[in-house]
């Protein structure tokens, strides 16, 4: 006789064609399972979420969780180097692996009927991993030209990079993922293998299968291949360095021939979704939506590129995913002829402005009805759900606050944006750029 | 007369997977045709709409006109404002996308059930009513420019210009669609109201529409939608020969890592051994990890993060084409590996175990994508612009599985030309000058 071990608990969201189909698990190891349905192709995306990412790296191994990830697809105990993607391949599946500051995950996208070779495959790697120096030789030069790709050959990169080691003090978040150069130059197998060792685990990750499957089906696979696997019992509680109380705004000037457009970025720290208090965030994607988010009807838009010539391209930012503090962003274009500090004094007015007058009862509905439509728009794709519960959980929410998110956005009230905008859009916490292809250009 | 000629219900099936797909094709009273899936599990709509042509139609000295008039179908219609405009589209929270490329304008649209109606009558505006006024042209310009001088300074950029403008010429292959300084500076608002009679016309359109509405209330809609357009466009462009011979272009850039991009002429989509080519460029380069460019450049030898080959066959030229990026001290290495994949591919073939492996993929992959409104629109869109019937969707996997290993490596022998292989470098690589 089968039994199931895992404790079971059920979340249906409601059966409506506004609300994905959720069923959660937790596995007697404590892997967290959950399986999001949708019947219309007959595709599965299945997704390994480990609740590590580059901001738990140790000090001076920047780099490493990144550059173990590229090594997971390297040999294991039963695969050869590259088996992994090959095999996912042969099956006419697509697979790959990012990482970020809060995790690190992997997936593969896949006919429904391959599910298990792929928990098979996914659950060998998450122990057995073989990893031999000349695969960290190899490997580390292919991480050294993504760094070149990305951020070495791009100005704009290389600026963010300095703006966001500038905004934070103390968090890792103010180290590239990718890691600093220097430091991924001297990564080696001991540095990879112990991190390898300590954080891939069944207790602290998360499996999100989404797709034509049947959430009990899932169970008893994931019961199968991960369900095996012994807890770590060393792993560390994931306690990291946060911020002080900052006292002084930092400014940036980045110089860089190969830039063409002079432009300012402000970043200020602020509030991420909590469990169970993601009130505070869910007010600030309406503030950004009200300063920046559209430049036709945001207050940024309507002051610099209509009222006035004196931008081309306005912005204003916020993403509350994240396990620690975030950042509320702003980014101005000038238009040909203005100084990127008349941009500034410009951006700044439309922010006092902001605090002084009341809000407009008519962008408060419109922003609300984008944000519910947007949750019908988001159940086309089936992936980008799994990639949002995903994240959530991995982020220290949990698949209540994942759904509770759409209401407590509904609930926002202008007082309540006023509210946050004084506390977050203080400037002692916030780190002004401008990026310049001279030194003439930065005034 | 509305006319529904055809409902086929298709089911394709590999040894890995079964997809089911309804399309009907449906012609309104005034002639418009468009591929319909009803799709109700979802209160929305997605609406895919193409017109042929696009910036390949741009007039003697008005490059950029087609993009520039493209961005500013947004910008405000009959007797609405950009922003009242943009007011109205947010407030029904529909999506609405305008963009042009070398012969393909397209327009994608989202859209809630509950206010299909409002939505469609908005987007109609935009597509046959815009105002082009002047302040949105000088502002939409502005950023036009200064996407230009951006592309200036992108290693990227610099490469694909200067290749292309060596491959085609003055043909609009070889020119940015984004136009130059000089002809961006002076389009005007007329040239904006010919680039819209030009480009926006009912004999090059194809539609597609996936989601909550069924192909009758299409049938309905697409008169009121189109019907005010133009019914002709001028002659398109001519077709024009891939016209650069095999070497090396240095660009003296300054920045670590160098950027190539290679290629030579290729071959027709309706070539006889397209599947035979694409196949081989599976195996090639396009193929994940496993192919065989990735294999020796990036995973034996650590040179690149990533490298592509493509087939690109577009409706009036043909290349097959990569892509790689390594510091410029190791870009030589990279592209001696990659001249002698390409030489040794010429010469060998694919192994028999290469091509069964390519063929899964490919056709175990291919009903993959029918999954989702969007992605299933888009690629109903897509075979109506290359002539290709709804029963595609359940023969493709049959075109794949019929490429022999014999014609593959045919194919092979006489499509990869590694003398022929140009490669433009953008950066300081070392080791490496333009040939003569």
């Amino acid at each position: 006789m089968k039994r199931l071990l895992a404790s079971l608990a059920m979340i249906f969201a409601a059966h409506t064609a506004t609300a994905e189909e959720v069923t959660t698990y937790t596995l007697d190891n404590g892997m967290e399972v959950v399986v999001i349905e949708d019947h219309r192709a007959p595709v599965v995306v299945h997704m390994l979420w480990y609740k590590v990412g580059s901001a738990d790296e140790p000090v001076g191994a920047s780099g490493v969780a990144h550059f173990l990830e590229h090594l997971l697809f390297k040999a294991t105990d039963v695969l050869e180097s590259g088996e992994f993607s090959a095999t996912v391949a042969i099956n006419g599946g697509n697979d790959n692996a990012f990482t970020s500051y809060d995790y690190t995950a992997y997936f593969q996208r896949i006919a429904a009927d391959r599910l298990e070779l792929m928990m098979q495959m996914e659950s060998n790697r998450m122990n057995n991993l073989r990893m031999t120096p000349e695969d960290i030789v190899t490997e580390r030069n292919v991480v050294l030209e993504e760094r070149n790709q990305r951020t070495e050959n791009n100005p704009n990169a290389l600026a963010r990079e300095q703006f966001i080691a500038a905004l934070y003090q103390n968090h890792r978040y103010g180290v590239p993922i990718i890691g600093w150069k220097h430091e991924m130059e001297q990564l080696d197998l001991d540095d990879t293998q112990a991190f390898y060792d300590l954080y891939y685990a069944p207790n602290n990750a998360v499996l999100v299968v989404a797709g034509d499957v049947e959430p009990d089906d899932v169970l008893a696979l994931a019961e199968k291949y991960y369900g095996v696997i012994p807890a770590e019992d060393q792993l560390p509680e994931r306690i990291r360095p946060q911020e002080p109380p900052q006292r002084a705004e930092r400014r940036i000037t980045y110089v860089d021939p190969r830039v063409s457009q002079p432009f300012l970025i402000r970043n200020y720290l602020a509030p991420e979704r909590d469990p169970g208090a993601q009130e505070e965030a869910a007010a600030l994607v309406y503030l950004a939506e009200l300063l920046g988010g559209s430049s036709f009807t945001s207050d940024l838009g309507q002051a610099l590129q209509f009222d006035t010539q004196t931008a081309i391209y306005t912005n204003a930012s916020y993403s509350g995913s994240s396990l620690d503090t975030t950042a509320f962003s702003f980014a101005v274009v000038p238009a040909e002829g203005v100084t990127l500090s008349a941009a500034e004094a410009a951006m700044d007015q439309v922010i006092a402005d902001f605090m002084e007058s009341e809000i407009d009862a008519t962008r408060m509905d419109s922003i609300r009805t984008q944000l519910r439509a947007s949750q019908v728009y988001a159940l086309d794709d089936v992936s980008g759900i799994a990639r949002r519960y995903g994240a959530a959980l991995t982020q220290s929410l949990t698949v209540e606050d994942v759904q509770a998110w759409p209401d407590i956005l509904q609930a926002v009230t202008p007082e309540d944006i006023k509210a946050v905008a004084a506390k977050v859009l203080n400037r002692d916490q916030s780190v002004t750029g401008w990026v310049v292809p001279s030194e003439e250009e930065a005034m | 007369m509305l006319r529904i000629v055809l409902s086929l219900c298709m089911i394709i099936i590999t040894s890995s997977a079964r997809a089911e797909i309804d399309i009907k094709q449906v012609t309104s009273p005034g002639g418009i045709n468009a591929w319909v899936v009803e799709e109700p599990s979802i209160p929305f709509v997605a609406l895919e709409i193409r017109f042929r042509g696009s910036a390949s139609l741009d007039l003697p000295g008005k490059r950029g006109a087609t993009n520039l008039m493209t961005g500013l179908l947004e910008e405000g219609a009959g007797e609405m404002s950009a922003q009242e405009f943009q007011t109205a589209r947010e407030a029904l929270a529909a999506s609405y996308s305008f963009r042009a490329f070398d012969d393909t304008l397209s327009i994608s649209a989202q859209f809630l059930t509950e206010n299909k109606t409002e939505a469609l009558a908005l987007l109609r505006q935009a597509l046959v009513d815009p105002r082009f006024d002047q302040d949105a042209l000088d502002r939409v310009r502005a950023q036009v420019l200064s996407g230009i001088a951006s592309d200036a300074k992108n290693p990227n950029d610099i490469a694909g210009a200067a290749f292309d403008a060596a491959a085609f010429g003055d043909h609009p292959y070889g020119s940015s669609i984004d136009g130059t300084v000089e002809s961006v500076t002076t389009l005007t608002r007329d040239d904006m109201f010919d680039a819209h009679r030009n480009a926006l016309t009912r004999d090059r359109v194809f539609v597609s529409v996936v989601g909550d509405t069924t192909a009758e209330a299409v049938g309905e809609m697409l008169d009121d939608l189109l019907g005010a357009l133009p019914a002709e466009g001028p002659p398109l462009a001519e077709d024009v020969a891939f016209g650069l011979e095999g070497g090396i272009t240095v660009i003296d850039y300054d920045t670590p890592q160098a950027v190539a991009l290679f290629g030579h002429a290729g071959l027709k989509r309706d070539d006889p051994d397209f599947f035979a080519a694409f196949v081989l460029n599976q195996v090639l380069g396009a193929g994940g990890f496993e192919s065989r460019l990735m294999t020796e450049v990036r995973e034996k030898r650590g040179l690149t993060y990533g490298i592509r080959s493509y087939l690109v066959s577009k409706f009036h030229a043909e290349m097959v084409f990569g892509s790689v990026a390594s510091a410029n001290a190791t870009i030589a290495e990279a592209i001696e590996v990659t001249r002698a994949e390409w030489a040794r591919m010429a010469d060998e073939g694919v192994t028999q175990e290469e091509l069964t492996t390519a063929k899964t993929y490919l056709t175990g992959e291919y009903p993959l994508r029918f999954d989702g409104n969007a992605e299933i629109a888009k690629i109903m869109v897509g075979m109506q612009m290359i002539g290709l019937p709804p029963e595609y969707v359940v023969n493709r996997n049959d075109y794949i599985e019929a490429v022999t290993l014999e014609d593959v490596n045919r194919v092979a022998s006489e499509l990869l030309q590694p003398e022929d292989l140009h490669f433009v470098v953008v950066g300081k690589p070392e080791g490496l000058e333009s040939t003569q």
